[in-house]
């Protein structure tokens, strides 16, 4: 009897089998069919482009005035070029690289410490703040704003006859007025201020959920050990939340590296004073102006792209300590 | 004695608490201020008038809040109404179509098994890290080479593949929706198409309306490609007419109640629906982004 059934049972699994992997090889092809539109899109928007930037950068391409140059292969003279110093002695690409981290540096070191601490009160227990919602709907809402309209605003506010200068004049006359746009100083503060409130919002509701994640029962048992609260902060919500904060720091990075709007609207894509403010991406676009210079852009690119590889793959292998998974993907 | 002792602790925790609460007090309303000021400025300012915006700042309101709207809609080198149009269209037709395709290509990798499904998914996640400017060159020669240039399609067109909305609708599909419920369908005679519009869309709505959202927002707020590939002035967008706007407020003799009326309105629009959906906006932002 038994044996009959587990011979019956077996028979039965070997069909049920064969009927899945006819299923499967039936339903195959649907599988195709709804990722297909993705893929297209995806092959025809990033991966053929991104394939044409690699080969552009080993061609000359270029238009003077009304002549079209090339494109004839150079193989590595565009790189040779952007690795060159230039009459000043600057080797550009690592000046608007510099610049690039600099003005990202600025803005989010203080965008993380207000997050933090943003986020610590208001997940903290005992800290009920009245109007918890109106203060995140507040916080969050310059990552709704377009950063360009945000710059331009920033432009007239902090402009020699623009507000923040008439109060300045008002208080402390006419000789305390500063000209925001002609000191280095000066631009990258507005710059970093801007990024630093462009992103505030995201980093601390993205921290936030990291540490509501951990469970209760955790903080409740460092309380009954005797942990302060600055040592559960240290010893227990801080490497539960290493996940979380990995996924903001890389995609801060990657935001970081692709400045653009801010900078470029600001300075009027001239990167004012000195071109101490010009990012990447404004180098990559002057490129893609008139000249139409697809090698130079495309050499650039190909560096950028490099950059934030290595740059992902550092972090995300620094932050994760062996045998632990990353969580983010 | 140890009552008193009790006493004392208590006393010094309480200033503990007091102090804290000062602290937060002080970082809240910080913050809050940075949030809120430049909005508040720009606000009062688009209300003011040329002559009394060049005179000083004022934290009153002026009267001629009409007169910059009417100069704005009515200037010379700025199309505003036409820029609200041109970006509206791609905004939500990409939107639309991010929201679509990426729940489909979501639902093909959830449900279906094939060859070359997990490279596929690693692929999209890895181009999830790279930026769409470095691309961007190869981009705007494909573009040229088959002649869309001053077209909405080719900034539209990109909506299609997003990995960020792929990965969201991923991550909530895995939790919303049962294969149980497909087998059921399949069972019922649905077709698998008609299983995905008729039961699959209507499961993943709250998804698909926050990453229709953000779809929104980023598009509208895009500057980048848009301003390499539209040269045409009738099809220029908001981001590239604050361009414009900076290049021309450089003159001493711009009016800059009108300046800040196209602040205003290009801002506007994105911070009325952020105010209506923030719940579900603030909601969406961490419920795919970290697998919890």
């Amino acid at each position: 009897m038994n044996r009959e059934r587990k011979k019956w049972k077996k028979e039965w699994q070997k069909e049920y089998r064969k009927q899945q992997k006819k299923n499967m090889v039936k339903y195959k092809g649907w599988g195709y069919f709804f990722v297909a539109p993705f893929m297209l899109g995806f092959i025809i928007c990033t991966l053929i482009p991104q394939l044409m930037t690699f080969g552009n950068s080993f061609f000359e391409n270029y238009k003077e005035g009304l002549n079209q140059i090339g494109p004839r292969f150079v193989f590595l003279k565009n790189y040779i070029e952007i690795f060159t110093p230039s009459n000043n002695g600057d080797i550009l690409v690592f000046k608007y690289l510099g610049n690039t981290v600099l003005l990202w540096l600025i803005g989010v070191i203080p965008q993380f410490l207000f997050a933090f601490v943003l986020a610590l009160i208001f997940t903290h227990r005992r800290i009920q703040i009245k109007g918890k919602k109106f203060f995140i709907t507040v916080i969050y809402m310059p990552n709704m704003i377009m950063a360009s309209a945000f710059s331009m605003l920033f432009f007239s506010l902090f402009s020699n006859i623009g507000p923040i200068n008439q109060i300045i004049t008002a208080f402390a006359g006419d000789g305390a007025k500063i000209d925001f746009f002609s000191r280095t100083v000066t631009v990258y503060f507005m710059i970093g201020l801007m990024n630093f409130l462009l992103g505030v919002g995201s980093t601390t509701i993205l921290i936030m959920s990291g540490i509501m994640s951990i469970h209760q029962s955790v903080f409740e048992a460092a309380i009954i050990d005797g942990a302060s609260t600055f040592k559960t902060f240290l010893h227990v919500t801080l490497p539960m939340i290493k996940p979380v904060l990995l996924y903001c720091l890389i995609t801060s990075m990657i935001t970081g590296l692709q400045m653009f709007d801010v900078p470029q609207i600001l300075t009027n894509g001239i990167g004012t004073p000195n071109y101490s403010s010009k990012t990447l991406v404004m180098w990559l676009n002057s490129y893609l102006g008139t000249s139409k210079n697809y090698g130079m852009s495309g050499a650039i690119s190909v560096v950028m792209f490099i950059i934030t590889a290595a740059l992902g793959i550092i972090v995300y292998k620094s932050t994760i300590r062996k045998g632990e998974k990353a969580e983010w993907n | 004695m140890e009552l008193k002792l009790t006493y004392v602790e208590d006393d010094a925790t309480k200033n503990k608490r007091k102090v804290e609460k000062v602290l937060i007090t002080i970082i809240l309303t910080v913050i809050t201020a940075l949030c809120l000021l430049p909005g508040l400025m720009l606000l009062i300012n688009a209300t003011r008038a040329n002559t009394q915006l060049q005179s000083g700042f004022s934290l009153l309101p002026g009267a001629s809040f009409f007169k910059n709207l009417y100069g704005a809609f009515h200037d010379s080198s700025i199309d505003i109404g036409k820029g609200l149009l041109n970006s509206f269209i791609i905004a939500i037709a990409t939107s639309v179509l991010t929201c679509y395709f990426s729940t489909m290509c979501a639902y093909g990798i959830y449900v279906y098994d094939f060859a070359g499904k997990k490279v596929l998914y690693g692929l999209i996640i890895a181009f999830m890290l790279i930026p769409t400017q470095v691309s961007a060159v190869g981009y705007v020669q494909l573009v040229n080479m088959v002649g869309l240039k001053d077209s909405f399609i080719p900034l539209i067109l990109p909506g299609v593949a997003s990995p960020v909305a792929f990965f969201y609708m991923i991550q909530y599909m895995r939790q919303a929706v049962d294969k149980e419920i497909i087998e059921a369908a399949r069972v019922d005679g649905s077709n698998e198409f008609r299983t995905f519009n008729r039961i699959i869309i209507p499961i993943m709505r709250p998804a698909i309306a926050v990453q229709g959202i953000f779809a929104f927002v980023s598009s509208w707020n895009n500057y980048f490609i848009p301003s390499l590939l539209i040269n045409e002035k009738d099809k220029k967008t908001i981001p590239m007419m604050m361009a414009t706007l900076r290049s021309t407020a450089n003159s001493l003799d711009y009016d800059l109640g009108k300046l800040y009326m196209f602040v205003l309105i290009s801002i506007l629009p994105v911070i009325v629906v952020y105010l209506i959906l923030s719940k579900s906006i603030i909601g969406g932002i961490t419920a795919g982004a970290v697998k919890q």
